[in-house]
């Protein structure tokens, strides 16, 4: 069984990346199940994504400590699901952290560096991709969860290649946004395999 | 037979399509609404609206199966208590095309202003429930409720709660659908409801419950698995995370799923009781399977220790997890398990409430609002919908919430409590068509003074942008005559009506301003499209030589495209909607738009 959890903030895309790896693994033969979190959160909010791909999967909801790779959206909610990660697991997290106004208003100076630091020092197997070439180069910062989905794949923790991944983006998003996507997966990929 | 990678609620809508479902209503509500969306989406040969509010949807629903039709009913649990006046009523006459309504619970709640427990409402209605602990299975699930309710001629209640509705699994589709050949209606006194038929029908109710406890006792999802001296009780998704917990624990004992708590069958319950010591009944939201087992165990007179909710041997609270029922588990089998340490030294996260999107409307509204009443004493009644987020710091501007509707009603409540307050009431553009309407006669009828705020964003925002009366769009694709919420508000008599844009703000707080000083109700539409449905406005961006660092803009509008940056703000160019609203505020004119 491979457990995956997807953290970030309401409006990231979390979504589409959990549906688009459930499907991948779906097509290969493998039973999967997923919880997300729709409604109120996303306005903003924290949302997770549960992934489960097996044999036999009874819970949708990954037990904490068994995650074997966690996709952080954003370096603070990768902080905030350490606790699903197994011991051996790996985290992939995108280094722009979002503040949110209560930070703003608080002054409690928020500062996703911090996060870096304490995942640096915590996660054995951690991958910080830079998303901001990424974003330049594709002419959107709305590729964010396709850019993460191509490390991860890259790095091997779900048990399914990026062609294959490829293939899901081509048959399942609308036309116009293929290019740009698959542009973002190798792009995203490609951090990747330099870290 | 086919796999396809399903949602719950998508799993139900196409089992519900291979039921041979012919007419299905409801009202959008989390986590229900995908389920009416994907029968709109899967399949143009079927009737679908969504209705004005839950209770038109029942009885639209009932009017099709008072025909032969199956039809289908979606909504919330909350909506069920809107819709819960012809539901009791139903319960009495029933139907004759099968009729499931679909009720979502949401245990935590996560989206939701309760945790009741839909299958209560069953128990009070006297309707069979069905659970579903799986997407897959509640793709066949919803099948075998049509058959029950056509078999019982009785409307039927379907209770998936959110990690069914909202989780993806494969699942296999059928090819063959289920073919209705609708007689059409049929005139006779049964379909009028009168006290000597209630009472006719209410004997014929209560001769139906046992054998439908009979019935459901051979049902194929209530089961009886394993051996012992000890048994756990569970259904729906905690049925799931207790498998999950006996795998990991290697645990055994008699296991007893129950797909239909009610009414609750019993036979198969009391096969599971017989030597037993000891059951931990573990369920969401009420302990419904735990009352009827001890209830059981005292008509039979059994000395089997029945623990859960009621002995606190489960959280009787929010959300069960894998982990909160491992550890019921472990204790009960008296199987250790190594509990998860917490993680030393986090360090402090940022909290991150869910907010209004970067240039929404319902900012610049309530902010109009505030402004306009500064220094003076009123109150700020809310509703259901995203401008319930208006509660959020800087804005505050949600006193009161307490259903839909409700807002423009307690604001009238609180004027005959302290008339020397303005009170408002702000109210979306989907709930006012919802239950807001009586209200607004009411206030009209009685002459109370309040400000009413109308908040039309064209869509039903919070659940997804559905369309509603005044969108002049309809599920079946259609062009309808969209309802021009100003001009209800003239025929109900409402004397003061004007519309602002809320961009809008010196223009927006006066016309507040005027509003306020009016006696009876007046009105005041704000008219701005939600930013999903709007087409955005170039970016706003901060010219940092004139910001002086004030953060006025941040802690006056909360707006989450703009963030803090060194000693001064900066705009996040892939939020901002150039809605202008910060430029309006800042004092230094340092905020501007595309030129
Ligand atoms: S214009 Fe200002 S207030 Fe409006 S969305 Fe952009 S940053 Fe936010
Ligand atoms: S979805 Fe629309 S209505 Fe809801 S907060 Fe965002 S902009 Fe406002």
């Amino acid at each position: 069984m491979i457990n995956c959890i997807l953290a970030g903030v309401g409006g990231q895309g979390t979504v589409l990346a959990s549906k688009l790896i459930a499907q991948t693994a779906m097509g290969k033969g493998k039973n999967v199940r997923t919880a997300e979190t729709i409604g109120m959160a996303q306005r903003g909010g924290c949302v997770v994504s549960h992934v489960r791909i097996g044999e036999e999967i009874h819970s949708p909801l990954v037990p904490l400590r068994s995650a074997d790779v966690i996709i952080g959206f954003e370096p603070a909610e990768a902080v905030r699901s350490l606790p699903y990660l197994k011991e051996e697991g790996i985290v992939i997290v995108s280094q722009k952290d979002i503040k949110p106004v209560t930070d703003s208003l608080a002054n409690t100076n928020y500062e996703g560096t911090e996060m870096l630091d304490y995942l640096k020092s915590h996660v054995k197997r951690l991958i910080i991709i830079d998303v901001e070439p990424i974003f330049a180069a594709c002419g959107s910062t709305r590729v964010l969860n396709i850019a993460l989905l191509g490390a991860a794949a890259a790095a091997g923790v779900f048990d399914i290649s990026l062609a294959e991944i490829e293939r899901t983006i081509e048959h399942k998003l609308p036309q116009q946004f293929i290019a740009m996507n698959l542009k973002a997966l190798r792009a995203g990929a490609k951090t990747a395999i330099k870290e | 037979m086919a796999l396809e990678l399903l949602m719950g609620n998508q799993a139900i809508a196409l089992g519900a399509i291979r039921s041979g479902v012919g007419v299905v209503t409801g009202y959008p509500g989390t986590p229900s609404t995908e389920i009416l969306e994907t029968v709109a989406k899967r399949n143009p040969g079927i009737y679908v609206e969504w209705s004005v509010n839950e209770k038109s949807a029942l009885e639209v629903a009932s009017g099709a199966a008072f025909a032969g039709f199956r039809t289908m009913v979606t909504m919330k649990q909350v909506g069920l208590n809107v819709a819960s006046d012809p539901l009791m009523s139903l319960a009495y006459l029933g139907v004759k095309g099968g009729m499931v309504i679909v009720v979502a619970d949401d245990p935590g709640p996560i989206s939701s202003q309760t945790e009741q427990d839909t299958r209560h409402f069953g128990i009070f209605a006297k309707l069979p429930v069905f659970d579903p602990s799986s997407p897959e299975e509640a793709y066949l699930m919803i099948g075998d409720a049509f058959e029950y309710s056509e078999k019982y001629n009785t409307p039927v209640l379907f209770r998936p709660t959110t990690r069914v509705c909202h989780g993806y699994a494969t699942v296999d589709l059928e090819e063959k659908r289920f073919e209705v050949k609708a007689e059409g209606f049929i005139k006779d006194p049964k379909w009028a409801i009168f006290p000597r038929l209630s009472y006719l029908n209410h004997l014929k109710m209560e001769a139906r419950q046992p054998v439908l406890s009979e019935d459901f006792s051979s049902y194929r999802y209530n089961s009886l698995q394993g051996s012992g001296k000890k048994g756990i009780a569970s259904g729906g998704i905690s049925y799931a995370y207790t498998c999950e917990a006996l795998s990991n624990l290697k645990g055994e004992c008699k296991i007893f799923r129950v797909a239909t708590p009610h009414p609750f069958p019993e036979k198969l319950a009391l096969e599971f009781l017989t030597g037993l010591d000891e059951v931990l009944v573990i369920e969401e939201l009420d302990p419904v399977i735990e009352k009827e087992l001890v209830y059981l165990c005292g008509k039979h007179h059994l000395p089997v220790r029945i623990m859960g909710k009621l002995t606190k041997h489960i959280q009787n609270a929010g959300e069960n997890s894998v982990e909160s029922v491992s550890k019921a588990v472990s204790e009960f089998l008296r199987i250790p398990i190594h509990p998860v340490k917490p993680s030393e030294d986090m360090p402090a996260l940022p909290v991150r409430p869910p907010v209004l999107c970067a240039g929404c409307p319902h900012r610049a509204s309530f902010y109009a609002v505030k402004q306009a009443m500064k220094g003076r004493k009123a109150v700020f009644s809310g509703d259901i919908g995203c401008y319930t987020l208006g509660n959020a710091k800087p804005l505050d501007m949600v006193d009161t919430c307490l259903c839909m509707g409700a807002g423009i009603t307690i604001a009238q409540g609180l004027h005959r409590a302290e008339p020397d307050a303005v009170n408002f009431a702000f109210i979306g553009d989907s709930t006012f068509f919802h239950t807001g309407i009586p209200g607004v006669i009411n206030a009209v009828y009685n002459e109370t003074d309040i400000v009413l705020i109308i908040l039309d964003n064209s869509t039903t925002a919070m659940t997804g942008h559905q369309p509603h009366p005044g969108t002049g769009k309809t599920m079946m694709g259609n062009i309808s005559e969209k309802i021009k919420i100003s001009e209800v508000l003239k025929a109900l008599g409402v004397k003061h009506i004007t519309t602002m844009n809320p961009f809008n703000l010196q223009d927006s707080s006066a016309a507040v301003e005027e509003a306020a000083a009016n006696k009876g109700i007046s009105a005041v539409i704000f008219k701005s499209p939600c930013i999903a449905v709007a087409d955005p406005a170039p970016v706003f961006s901060v010219d940092s030589d004139k910001c002086t660092g004030c953060k006025l803009c941040i802690k006056e509008l909360g707006c989450p495209a703009i963030v803090k940056d060194n000693n001064k703000v900066r705009i996040d160019a892939s939020l901002c909607y150039g809605c202008s609203i910060c430029a309006q505020v800042c004092p230094f004119k340092a905020i501007g738009g595309a030129n």
